[in-house]
Formats: structure tokens, sequence, C-alpha cells
């Protein structure tokens, strides 16, 4: 019964959902919309259970002394000082305006600017010319950079910068459908399994 | 001063006259109707009529509307001359309507044309114009669920070697000699997403060998319901491979909701854990490279999968095997060797060949002159 109920709502859910995206009738959108907001109504319960999580598992960890239990006293002072500023005044208060344009805002631009080097690094060993298909991969990405940089046409007026769009648009593009299509196709399989009931992972038990 | 009187007459006799010859040459706008907007859902009432010629004169059109019983009142903004039609957007389902269209001239003289037969918005059932698409799908699932339940007869279904796929075992092997973590990365996806659903059942499959092995397995997960789902994904395949007492619930933890503190602790447990095997299967976006990057500064056997497609070359180009696409999705099927599943690859197998064939025949029709696969697609568009 535990997984039966679950099966026979996705089933059902499942159906009409399809159904309604072929349907334009006011209480086909009207039922489309309804159930849209039935699982927006979980998002308020899922905050709860991230925020009980967190304390749980950084709980546990400063209890245990675990390895590296410092970093949890991080997380909670973090945490602490987050609400403090901002659940008396709302988010526009200025102290939490302020923690989150001079502390949260930053790391994550910090994150997000270690891509750069990132790509180098990968690009680097991506281009190393050990193999046909390496030396094929860098050659295109020469030819794509300096098409995307002004002194590719400087060198070579327009045919960089057209042989860089020929590359994006014809064998990249071409790429990029194809697996879009075998993705899209794995989907709708995945989906029909989940439907059907064959597919049962998002059930917490067993395949 | 008599003379300059007289010119002022003489001209403003002209204007008018020259005026209402042009506003008597405008001609009404011709086979105007009003229909109810096909495929919708009867909030809207179409009014279509004949181009004027280009030398009509008429410099826009307005719309008027009646509704029974009631006044005719104004709609809209002035429509450009060359506008064919018009939908009413702002109609009271089961109210008759009737309209009339106003042409304009330069000069702001007006004429109207005939009114129309009332008519009143209705709701389709079905939309006509996803025909083609609702029988593709339909002729799909048929197919794959036809495949589904034909390998439950035991035929043997023949799956192709996914290299990603066949270093699994050599991934945990490796962790569990070196006396390591493993460390599996669902991505950002939610529990809504298709990728994260495969990328559990694969999950699954990774935990019956590490329960095996007793390699300690570590999920960092970014969505609390994904969380509580994973904890119960791994914790029944350790049961199922009876190790209950190995499985730890305190390896599968929340981590953060934002994405970059989500690449940052990931990172970080990369560095102090030092994880022999890591498993990124999921959706990502761009902390994709910033965690496999991490994981190959590490020397870690890296097996990546994702659906979203501009995140692959990063993968490819930092990892040690990558699922490209459908090839997570296909992972249960090929770890399981579930002949359900082995089905229903056959039955996607089937759906490409029929895109690859339509693909082949629209070309060799488009080159031909004949264009009806391209109108089609277009009308399903």
């Amino acid at each position: 019964m535990k997984q039966k109920i679950p099966l026979v709502l996705c089933f059902l859910f499942g159906i009409v959902m399809i159904l309604t995206e072929f349907s334009p009738h006011a209480a086909s959108q009207a039922t489309y919309k309804e159930i849209a907001n039935w699982g927006r109504v979980i998002s308020p319960f899922v905050f709860v259970l991230a925020v009980v999580t967190l304390i749980q598992t950084h709980w546990n960890r400063i209890q245990r002394r675990t390895e590296h239990w410092q970093y949890s006293l991080v997380v909670f002072a973090g945490m602490i000082a987050m609400v403090a500023a901002g659940v008396p005044s709302g988010p526009q208060h200025p102290a939490f305006a302020w923690l989150f344009n001079n502390v949260q805002v930053p790391m994550d631009a910090t994150m997000f600017s270690l891509l750069a080097f990132f790509i180098a690094s990968a690009a680097y060993r991506a281009f190393r010319a050990r193999t046909f298909e390496a030396t094929l991969l860098l050659v295109t990405a020469v030819i794509v950079m300096l098409g995307n940089v002004p002194v590719g046409d400087l060198l070579w007026p327009d045919a960089a910068s057209n042989a860089r769009q020929w590359i994006l648009d014809n064998p990249n593009l071409s790429a990029r459908r194809g697996i879009i299509l075998g993705v899209s196709l794995g989907a709708i399989s995945q989906s029909i399994r989940i439907i059907l009931g064959i597919e049962r992972s998002y059930l917490g038990g067993g395949d | 001063m008599i003379k300059t009187t007289q010119w002022i007459v003489v001209y403003l006799v002209l204007c008018i006259s020259v005026g209402t010859a042009f506003s008597q040459g405008l001609i009404p706008p011709s086979n105007v109707t009003a229909v109810d907007t096909p495929n919708d859902d009867g909030s809207s009432i179409t009014i279509k009529w004949d181009a004027a010629a280009e030398d009509s004169g008429i410099s826009g059109y307005q719309i008027l509307r009646q509704i029974a019983d009631g006044e005719l009142e104004t709609i809209g903004d002035l429509l450009p001359a060359g506008t064919t039609t018009y939908a009413d957007s702002s109609i009271e389902k089961g109210n008759l309507y009737t309209y009339i269209v106003r042409a304009v001239s330069e000069r702001e003289a007006t004429v109207d044309s005939e009114q129309t037969a009332p008519v009143k918005g209705t709701g389709e059932w079905f939309h006509t114009g996803k025909t083609a698409l609702f029988i593709v799908m339909l002729l799909f699932s048929a197919t794959i669920v036809w495949n589904i339940y034909d390998a439950r007869s035991g035929k043997e279904i023949f799956v192709r070697r996914i290299p990603g796929l066949e270093a699994v075992d050599e991934a945990i092997g490796r962790a569990t000699e070196m006396g390591r973590s493993i460390l599996y990365v669902l991505g950002l996806g939610s529990i809504g997403r298709v990728a994260t659903i495969a990328s559990m059942t694969i999950l699954g499959q990774v935990a019956r060998r590490t329960a095996d092995y007793e390699t300690p397995l570590r999920v960092p997960c970014i969505d609390p319901i994904v969380l509580n789902v994973v904890r119960e994904v791994v914790k029944t395949s350790y049961i199922d491979e009876g190790h209950p007492d190995a499985y730890n619930e305190e390896n599968i933890f929340y981590l953060t909701g934002s994405q970059f503190a989500y690449a940052a602790g990931v990172d970080g447990m990369m560095v102090r854990e030092k994880p022999a095997a890591i498993f990124l299967q999921g959706s990502f976006a761009a902390e994709s490279l910033i965690l496999a990057e991490t994981g190959n500064s590490i020397g870690a056997i890296q097996i990546a999968g994702t659906d979203s497609e501009h995140q692959l070359p990063f993968f490819i180009a930092a990892c040690d095997y990558t699922l490209i696409g459908e090839e997570l999705y296909a992972a249960t099927a090929y770890l399981s060797k579930d002949p359900m599943f082995l089905g229903s690859l056959k039955g996607q197998d089937w759906g490409k060949m029929l895109i690859l064939g339509m693909i082949v025949l629209g070309v060799v029709l488009e080159i031909s002159g004949i264009n009806w696969i391209t109108t089609l697609l277009q009308q399903v568009n």
C-alpha cells in the first residue's frame, strides 16, 4: 500500500498533465494550473526541511567532534548572523543587505571566477595534440578562438570570423542537435517508465 | 484686403472638397468575418478582412465591437494599414459579439464595414495544431511500451558497450583497494528533473556495489527532497545486499541550496577527503568544470554524465569517462540488466530510427520541391 498509492497517483497525474498539453480548453488549463500550484505548495516545506537537515547534520558533527568539525561552527555562525539580520526586519534591512552584498555575493563571484582558470587548465589538457581527435579539436579551437577576437579578422579579414561561424553553425550545431534528440527521447522513455511504475527509484526504495 | 479674404474662402472650399472626395473614395473593408479563435480556451474571437489595395488611401483600421443589446465600442489601438486580422482577447466567455472594421484615411476620414454575424468564444478540448505531435507521441510511447513488455518474454537484447558504465566497477574497486571513499554528486537538479531521477537510479546500483565492498559512499545534496529520497534509495540498496549495518545516514547530507556554495562545499570535500572515485551524474550548470577540474587535480577516477549538453565538453575534457546525453538514461538498464529497462532502450532506438527516417524523407522531399513535412513541422511549432 505504501508503494501502490504513490504509483497510482503518479500514473493519474502523469496522464492528466500530458493530456492538458494537448487541450487548450479552460477546464483543462485550470487543471494544469491547479496541479502546478500543488507543486508550488511543497516549496515552503522544503525550506523547513533544509534548515532542519542542515542543523541536524552539523550539530551531530560538532557533538561527535568528527574530522573538520570546526567548519560546522562557521555554518552555524553564518546562519545565525543572517537570520538575526534578516528575520526581524526582512531582507531589505541594511544589515542583511550588507551581509548579502559584501559576503555572499563576493564569495559566489569568487567561485564563478575560478571557472576561468579551470577552463584554461582543462583546455590545455584537452588540446594536447596526442591523437588525431585531439589534434582536430586543437585546430578547431584555434579557429574558433581567432574568430572570436579582433586580431583574427585583422590577420585574415572576414575569413576568421566566417570560419568560426561556419564551425558553430554546421558541425557544432549538428552534433548538439543529435545530443538533444537523444536526450529528449531518453527523457520521454524515462518518463514513460515512471508513469507506468516500472521506474520506482523516486519512491526511495528499489529500482 | 477683400482679395485676401476671397483667396482664403477659395482655399477652404478646395480643402473641404478634396477631403470629401477622398472620404467618398475610401472603400469599406470587405469580407469581414468574425470567428471563434481556433485552438484556444474560448477567450478570443478573430476578426478577418480582405487586404485593401495599396492606393486605397487607408492609413489604418479601428475595430468596433458590440455586445448583444449593448453599444458599439472601440477596442484596441489603431491597427496599421495592411493588417487583415485582429484577435480580440478581451471578450467575456458566453457572450455574443458583433464587429465592425473601420477604415481610417490619412486625413482621418472613416468608412465602416458591414457588421459581422454574432459570434461567441468557445474553448476547444483538443488542439488540432498539435495532432501530428500527438500521433508521434502515441506512436513513440506505444513502441516503448510494446518493447518493454516484449522484453519480459525473455528475449536477449543487445546493448552496445558504454565505456563509462563499464568503468563503474573499476572505479569502486579502486576506491576499495585504496581504502578511500566514493563521492557521488547529483548536480543541481530537483526531484522534478528526469536527469536527477536517472542519477538516483544509477546511485542505487553504485550503492549495491559499495555495500558489498563496504566502501564509504558520500553524497552531498543541494535539494532537501532529493536528500530524503537518496537516503531511502541507498538504504534500500544496502538492505537488499544484506549489509544494512554498513549504511551510514550521515554520509548522505544536505550541503546548501546555493549553486556556487554547493560547488565550494563539494570542492572542499574533494580536497580534504581525497575520494578515489567521483561520480558526477545529473543536471549541471556552470559549476560542472569547477567540480570536474578539482576532482581531476586530486587524481580521482571520474565518471560524469549529464543531459545538459552545454556542460558535456567540460566533462569530456576533465573526466575519465562521460555518459553523453541519453547514455545517462540508459545507465539503469545497462547496470541492472533488467529486461523491462532494456526493452525501453530498444523502444528509444525505434524512436531514433523514426526521426532519422523523417529527416531523410524530409530532405529528399524538400529537394524534390515537396515541402509538406516542413509545413507539418512548422505547424507543430
